[in-house]
Order: C-alpha cells, then sequence, then structure tokens
C-alpha cells in the first residue's frame, strides 16, 4: 500500500455568512416538547420509531408463533397473520428503519458533525416530527378500528388491497395510505432541513470531502428520499382515490366476490411501478446511512483511518444514482413487459460493484489496524457478515431468470431480512453505543453490550441463514399455513419450529438492551465528551450532552479530514478535525 | 481469539450447512435445467467471495486486535488496489449475468410450435382450459363470467366452442411437448406456482400474461398460489399431472367442452354462427 504524501493544510476561508440567531425556548413545554433544538427533535424521534419498532418486534414473534407452531395458537387466525405480516413490514422499512436513520440520527448527528449550530429551518423541523407523530398515531390506530388494519402485504398491492377478499378492507387500508401520505409530508419537511443544512451551514473548513461518511451517507439518502418519497405519494393518492370514490387507476374489469365490480380500465401493475420506483431507493434510503455510520464506527475503534475515503465517498453517491434504475427487479414475474428484464438485470448486478467496493474498504481498514472490540465494533463486524451474506443473495434474486424460481419464496424473505433488516439494525445498535455517551453523559454497560451483540448476532443469523434453503425448496412466503404438500417434507417444519424459537430469544435479548439503555442513563459509568478518542466535530462540544447552539460563542474551525487516526509521529492516536496545525509537526493527509 | 473464531465459525459453518443442507430444490420436472445450472454458478461465485470477506475479517481481528503499544498503520488509500477489486468484482458478476440473460432469453422465446393453454385465477381455486380439435383458444372477457359461464367465454366465438374446461379439477399436460401457459385472472394477481416447473408468473387482471415449458418427467404436482390473494391465499391449490401422451390423451376425451357445459342451444347457436362445421 501506497502511503499518500502529506499536504499542506489549505488556508481556512473566513465566514461567508455570520453566525445565526438561533431560537431560544422560554419554557419547559418550547424545551423539551415542542422543542426546535434538533437534538431534541432526534430524541423524540428515535423514541417514537423505538416504541413503534416494539409493535413491529411484537408482530414478528406472534406471526413465527403461527409459522412454527401451526395450529397450536387460536387466537391467530388467517386474517390475523396477513394482519401481522404486514403492519410488522410496514413499520419497520418505514416508520422504524427510515424515521430513525434520517430523523433520528440525521438530526442530532448532522448539525454536530457539520459544525453547525442547529438545522436551518428549526421550525420546519419540529412541524416534521409532530407530523411523522400523527402519522404514527394514525397507523397505530387502525388496530382498533372495525376490521382491524389491513392485511393486504407491506406492498399493497392492488386490486386485492382494496377489495373485500383482504382483511382491514374497510377502514385499516384508508388509513394506512393516509397515514403514508402523512408520513411522506413529514418527512419532506425533515429532509429538506437535512439537505440544506450539509449544503449551507457547515463550518469553516469543512469542505464537502472532509464531512465524516455518516454526514455523506445520511445526505445522499436524504437526496434520494426527497425523489422516491413523491412517486408513493402518487400512488397511495390514488389508490386512495380507487378506495373511496370509485375510481380506477389501479383496477381493471374484475369480478369481486362472484359479482362484477364497478372498477374498469385502470392497471394494476401501474402501482407496483409507483411502488417499487419508491420502494427500491427505500432499500438504500436505509442502506446509504448505515454505511456511512459504520464506515466512521470501524474507523474509530479500529483507530486508523477509512480506507479510500474518496472512493466511499462516491460508492455512495453512485449507488444512489443507480438505485433509481433498478426497480422493476422487484417485478420480474409480475406480467411485465417481459424485455424489461434484459435492462433490469443488467443494472442491478452493476449495482453490486461499488456495493461489494465499500465492503472491501470496511475489511481493508481493519488491516493493519488497532482493533478494540467495543460493543460498536462487534456490531459493526456483525453488519458485515450479515450484509455481505444479505448482499450476495441478492444478486441471485436480481439475475433476472433466477429470480424465476426464488420469486415470493421464503428465500426472499431471508434476502431481505439479512440485508435490510438484520444488517441495518446491526448499524444502528452499534451507533446507540457508539453515540450514546455523547446524548447522556454516561457509558453504557461494556457486558450487557457484548451479551447483547452475540446473541442478536449470532441468533439473527441462524433465523435467516437457514431460512434461505425453505425458499430454495419452493415454500412460499405470506402463508398462513404451509398444508398439505408433497414437495415440503417434514423436516421443513422442524426448521420452522427452529426459527421461531432462535426468533422468540434474539426477541427477549433485546429486553437486556432497553434495561442497559434505561440503567445506564442514571448509573452509566461517566463518559467524558470523548470517551472514543474520535476525530469528528461531535466529539468536540465544550458540553456534554451539547447544549442549545452545539458550540458556546464560537463555531468550530475546520483544518482536517474526518479520518485523522494513527497519524505518524503524532503525539496521540487520533488528531480531532478542529485542531489547528502546528508548525513543524507532521500533520495528517487531506486527501 | 474468541471474537475471531466465532467469525471463522459463522463462515465455516455456512458452507457446511450449504452441503449438508437437507433442504434443497425439488427434482426438476420441465426443460428448465438450466435454470438450476445458473443457480449453482451464483452459489459458486458468491460463496467463495463470502468465505473469504468474512475469513479475511476473522484474521484481521485476530492479528490487529488492540494490544498495549499497538499502533495502527496509516494509509488513506490504494488506487491501485482498488481499481483490481472493482474489476475482479465486475468479472465475477459477469459471470452470472451471462447465463443469466442467455437463460432469460430462452424463457422468454416461445417455441413455435407450443400449445397454448390457459390457467385461470379467482379467489381461491384455479381453473383450466385447454383447446379442442381446433387447436386454438376461444375468446374470453371477464363480463361474460357468470355462474354457467364461470371461466368468461365469448358465447359467440367459434373457437371456444370445443374448448375443454376444467373448473375448480386438477390440470393434466402431455410429456415432452411444449406448453405455453397463458395466465389470466378475474379478480386480484395470483402466481401460477409449480415448484418443480421453476418457471413461474403473477396473472394480473386485465392483463394475459404467459410463461412456457416443456414437461420432462410425469408425475403429479401440486400447484400453489405465489402472489398474496387474500383471505384464503394458502389455501389455493390444485394439482398438475403431467403424463405420457396417449394417457392424456384418455383423460381429454372425458372432459366436457364448453359447448357441452352450455347446454344445447348454445351448442345449436355455435353450430349456426360457424356455418356447420
Amino acid at each position: 500500500m501506497v502511503d499518500v504524501p502529506y499536504d499542506r493544510i489549505a488556508g481556512i476561508p473566513p465566514a461567508e455568512a455570520p453566525d445565526v440567531e438561533l431560537y431560544h425556548p422560554k419554557s419547559w413545554l418550547t424545551r423539551y416538547v415542542f422543542s426546535q433544538d434538533a437534538k431534541v427533535i432526534a430524541i423524540q424521534y428515535s423514541l417514537t420509531a423505538s416504541a413503534i419498532g416494539l409493535v413491529a418486534l411484537v408482530l414478528s414473534w406472534l406471526m413465527r408463533l403461527q409459522l412454527g407452531f401451526p395450529g397450536t395458537f387460536s387466537f391467530i387466525d388467517a386474517n390475523q397473520y396477513l394482519q401481522f405480516i404486514t403492519m410488522h413490514g410496514m413499520i419497520m422499512v418505514i416508520y422504524l428503519l427510515t424515521a430513525l436513520f434520517l430523523g433520528g440520527f440525521g438530526n442530532y448527528l448532522i448539525p454536530l458533525m457539520v459544525g453547525a449550530r442547529d438545522m436551518v429551518f428549526p421550525y420546519v423541523n419540529m412541524l416534521s416530527y409532530w407530523i411523522y407523530l400523527l402519522a404514527v398515531l394514525v397507523l397505530a390506530s387502525t388496530f382498533f378500528v372495525p376490521g382491524g388494519p389491513t392485511g393486504a402485504g407491506w406492498t399493497l398491492y392492488p386490486p386485492q388491497a382494496i377489495l373485500s377478499g383482504t382483511p382491514g378492507q374497510d377502514w385499516g387500508i384508508v388509513l394506512m395510505l393516509s397515514s403514508l401520505i402523512l408520513f411522506i409530508i413529514g418527512f419532506t419537511m425533515g429532509g429538506l432541513n437535512y439537505v440544506v443544512t450539509v449544503l449551507q451551514a457547515r463550518t469553516r473548513g469543512m469542505t464537502l470531502m472532509r464531512l465524516p461518511l455518516t454526514v455523506w451517507g445520511i445526505f445522499t439518502a436524504t437526496v434520494m428520499a426527497l425523489l422516491a418519497f413523491p412517486a408513493l405519494f402518487v400512488g397511495s393518492v390514488m389508490m386512495l382515490l380507487d378506495r373511496l370514490l370509485g375510481t380506477s387507476f389501479f383496477m381493471p374489469s374484475l369480478v369481486e366476490m362472484g359479482q362484477l365490480s364497478k372498477y374498469g380500465g385502470g392497471s394494476p401493475l401501474l402501482f407496483q411501478h409507483l411502488f417499487w420506483f419508491f420502494g427500491h431507493p427505500e432499500v438504500y434510503i436505509v442502506a446509504l446511512p448505515a454505511f456511512g455510520i459504520v464506515s466512521d464506527l470501524i474507523s474509530t475503534h479500529a483507530r486508523k483511518n477509512i480506507f479510500g475515503y474518496r472512493m466511499m465517498v462516491w460508492a455512495i453517491v453512485a449507488i444512489g444514482a443507480l438505485s433509481f434504475v433498478v426497480w422493476a427487479h422487484h417485478m420480474y414475474v409480475s406480467g411485465m413487459y417481459p424485455y424489461f428484464g434484459y435492462f433490469f438485470a443488467t443494472t442491478t448486478l452493476i449495482i453490486a460493484i461499488p456495493t461489494a467496493l465499500k465492503v472491501y474498504n470496511w475489511v481493508l481498514t481493519l488491516w493493519r489496524g488497532n482493533i478494540h472490540l467495543t460493543p460498536p465494533m462487534l456490531f459493526a463486524l456483525g453488519f458485515i457478515v450479515t450484509f455481505v451474506n444479505g448482499g450476495l443473495t441478492g444478486l441471485f434474486l436480481g439475475n433476472v431468470v433466477v429470480d424465476v424460481p426464488l420469486s415470493d419464496t421464503m428465500f426472499v424473505v431471508a434476502h431481505f431480512h439479512m440485508v435490510m433488516g438484520v444488517a441495518p439494525i446491526m448499524v444502528v445498535l452499534g451507533a446507540i453505543y457508539h453515540w450514546y455517551p455523547k446524548v447522556t453523559g454516561r457509558m453504557l454497560n461494556d457486558v450487557l453490550g457484548k451479551f447483547h451483540f452475540w446473541v442478536t448476532f449470532l441468533g439473527a443469523y441462524l433465523i435467516f441463514f437457514p431460512m434461505h434453503y425453505l425458499g430454495l425448496l419452493g415454500v412460499p412466503r405470506r402463508y398462513f399455513e404451509l398444508g398439505e404438500a408433497a414437495f415440503i417434507p417434514p423436516s421443513a417444519h422442524s426448521l420452522n419450529e427452529f426459527i421461531t424459537v432462535v426468533a422468540l430469544t434474539v426477541g427477549f435479548a433485546q429486553m437486556v438492551f432497553l434495561f442497559n439503555l434505561a440503567w445506564s442513563l442514571f448509573e452509566g459509568a461517566p463518559s467524558g465528551g470523548n470517551p472514543w478518542r474520535a476525530t469528528t466535530l461531535e466529539w468536540q462540544t465544550p458540553e456534554t450532552p451539547p447544549g442549545h447552539g452545539n458550540w458556546g460563542k464560537e463555531l468550530p474551525i475546520v483544518y482536517r479530514w474526518a479520518y485523522d487516526y494513527s497519524v505518524p509521529g503524532a503525539a496521540e492516536d487520533f488528531i480531532p478535525q478542529n485542531q489547528p496545525p502546528t508548525t513543524g509537526a507532521v500533520q495528517g493527509a487531506t486527501p | 481469539m474468541a471474537v475471531a473464531l466465532l467469525l471463522l465459525l459463522v463462515a465455516i459453518g455456512s458452507v457446511l450447512f450449504h452441503l449438508y443442507s437437507p433442504w434443497w430444490w425439488t427434482p426438476i420436472a420441465t426443460n428448465w435445467s438450466y435454470i438450476d445450472q445458473t443457480i449453482n454458478i451464483t452459489f459458486w461465485i458468491t460463496g467463495f467471495v463470502f468465505t473469504a470477506v468474512v475469513a479475511f475479517m476473522a484474521y484481521c481481528v485476530f492479528r490487529f486486535h488492540h494490544r498495549e503499544g499497538r499502533q495502527a498503520d496509516y494509509n488513506p488509500e490504494n488506487k491501485k488496489l482498488e481499481w483490481w477489486l472493482s474489476v475482479g468484482t465486475g468479472v465475477g458478476v459477469a459471470a452470472m449475468l451471462a447465463p443469466g440473460l442467455v437463460v432469460w432469453h430462452q424463457f422468454v422465446t416461445v417455441p413455435a410450435d407450443a400449445t397454448e393453454i390457459e390457467v385461470m385465477g379467482q379467489q381461491w381455486q384455479w381453473s383450466f382450459r385447454l383447446p379442442g380439435k381446433d387447436g386454438r383458444l376461444g375468446t374470453s372477457d371477464v363480463r361474460n363470467i357468470n355462474p354457467d359461464n364461470p371461466m368468461g367465454l365469448n358465447r359467440d366465438d367459434p373457437h371456444g366452442q370445443d374448448d375443454v374446461v376444467v373448473e375448480n379439477g386438477d390440470l393434466h399436460l402431455p410429456i415432452g411437448k411444449p406448453v405455453k401457459v397463458l395466465l389470466r385472472s378475474v379478480d386480484v394477481l395470483h402466481d401460477f406456482y409449480v415448484p418443480e416447473f421453476r418457471a413461474k408468473m403473477d396473472m394480473v387482471p386485465g392483463m394475459v400474461t404467459y410463461f412456457w415449458i416443456r414437461p420432462i418427467r410425469t408425475g403429479t404436482f401440486d400447484v400453489l398460489c405465489a402472489e398474496l390473494c387474500g383471505a384464503a391465499h394458502y389455501q389455493m391449490r390444485a394439482k398438475v399431472i403431467i403424463e405420457e401422451e396417449s394417457d392424456y390423451h384418455a383423460w381429454l376425451d372425458q372432459q366436457k367442452t364448453f359447448a357441452e357445459l352450455s347446454g344445447p342451444t348454445a351448442v345449436v347457436r355455435a353450430t349456426y354462427q360457424s356455418g356447420g362445421k
């Protein structure tokens, strides 16, 4: 490996705009409830997302109970099973992961990491959270309305989603679509904030190529979300009109329960294109923040600069762009124009190249590092294993003809849980262990953290790795019961029992984590301002947790990139981004 | 070093599981063994990459974990290495994509001598239609559906009169003959799924979709629905029986045609309209 020659630190330009005037809360209510401080909003987002995420976790237990021990639990019927899978999927993808990565981590980390006092539009930022909360409440209310939540599957494919053969056809689907519309409105307010803050409110010296990869990941994901969510918005509005006003955007002439319906002339495939035009970028909207965050976790805890920073940035941007031209790989067996298959298989497999590059760079960062096996590092390692596994099975499903036998089987379920369930959640958990000291001023318990990691990582792997082979066998997904089928041997049922037992174990292990979060808030060891000896700006705040306005009187000035770890000749094994160069001393590179 | 060992165990365990898994694809019953071969190629390439990456990680953790006095290297990037890795990945991707696209081309190119048959899905049962002596299927429309005409055939279409209609029964197919399976739904999405066929396709109301197969062995196979279609999705079953040509014709002769099912008036009218042929 060749060392890049050290560069002189470029001169720091004077600030172009004066320091912003912040809104100062005057009461408890405006400080903690209707707060305009991004850090408070971040915690509000995170707590709300976690709360609804716990609901989704419980739903997954219920559906695993049914799959593992069919016929045992009389309180789960076929309709409820479909409602569980639908709500589990929708909550996890949108209301938990998207909200947590962008609304939670985005709000907390962007202003701190770019050296801003707050988001650029604090009031809109506050509205963003309250609309998100409303969306969550509307979604949760479907559990209590007549007919219950929709059971159309999280993809909400029409005509099924709005016809009477599907549970939740009365209220469930209407509220689900309304909730999505609200979510998108709320997200757009937050998303514009994150983008403008990154582009306009970076502190002096913080060039784009000095941004930590966390910010690059969240920034790119937000830009993508702003472009992708409108497709879902349009799809939701149209389906709502089909359901409530009897229009036929997605509804052809069809027979509903033996009667010719009033619909006619619409196209079910149109919805699928709109849904996946949103849905595929959505995968990367969750993945890119995870990519960014995990890069910083690995670098910090291996005490080594991230390998190939510029390539990492370009890979994030390339993946973001490419992810808009691969959506129909979710539709290979949908009955769409068959010749689309060539195009979408090619683009899908091309996206593997920048993605693989990121994986190489993560493991090459470990090479000749000084690896501290802290909980954040362990979760980062767990992420790499599960992400590589799930990413590689994506090469099966993306390769059009290979997808034909595997689509709609448990192989798909195993694949997307590994790659966009387990892997990003590994990052979320690692990131919480990493940044909890900054948010609370206290460390999380290390022993509990390691226990939590091993049970979660090994357990999740044992759940989803064997599940691929059920799919290879041909076991279809979204089945309440497998019933009689000659090709399914008894051993497949045993495997389902095993998966259920492990899933419940992993689920309960999360209670250890919740306990750790609560206990450490009061009893955890005081962390000080920079317990991991990290370089990025959020660890250099004058107060921990950071106060309103983040930086005290003076904004920090940035002199170097985010990865000056173990610089040869430096006094310590890290140099904070805001540490000025001293004449004569060895400086880190600024590639 | 426990962490490194456990990581290595995950890699080795995955490979062993793959090799000894009792859960593997069903014995194939059609010409699509090319699909199985493409999956095998993909398993080889991805399996190698997975094992290599995880083993490398395990080695790094073993060799470079924190000890007193260790200092990490400082090497921001290595252009040459990154380009080589990109090119290598590109070659691997091409090795999977190329056979995949070739087989896809076969998949979407229906042989000219394929017999057209029709599968219709509705909540929650299957119906089948086979062409009669004229070798052609008659037209249909969802608006024609009524209890006497469950598949919505066009009563005025002479080609439809001799079509064999199997409502809520089993499908029989002769071995060795290519079949183009036309797929139709009258209500919501369904998917005609026979694991042993490998081929499958969604059925979309308002459209006719298709796939083609050439059965290569006799047997009775389960038909499942693979696209969520409502409350009884999991109970939407039928059987497809692949048999020797003589058995197939014996079965076919016992089936009722559309005209027979529609009663004598329909037969008379059809005879009149088709000029007595």
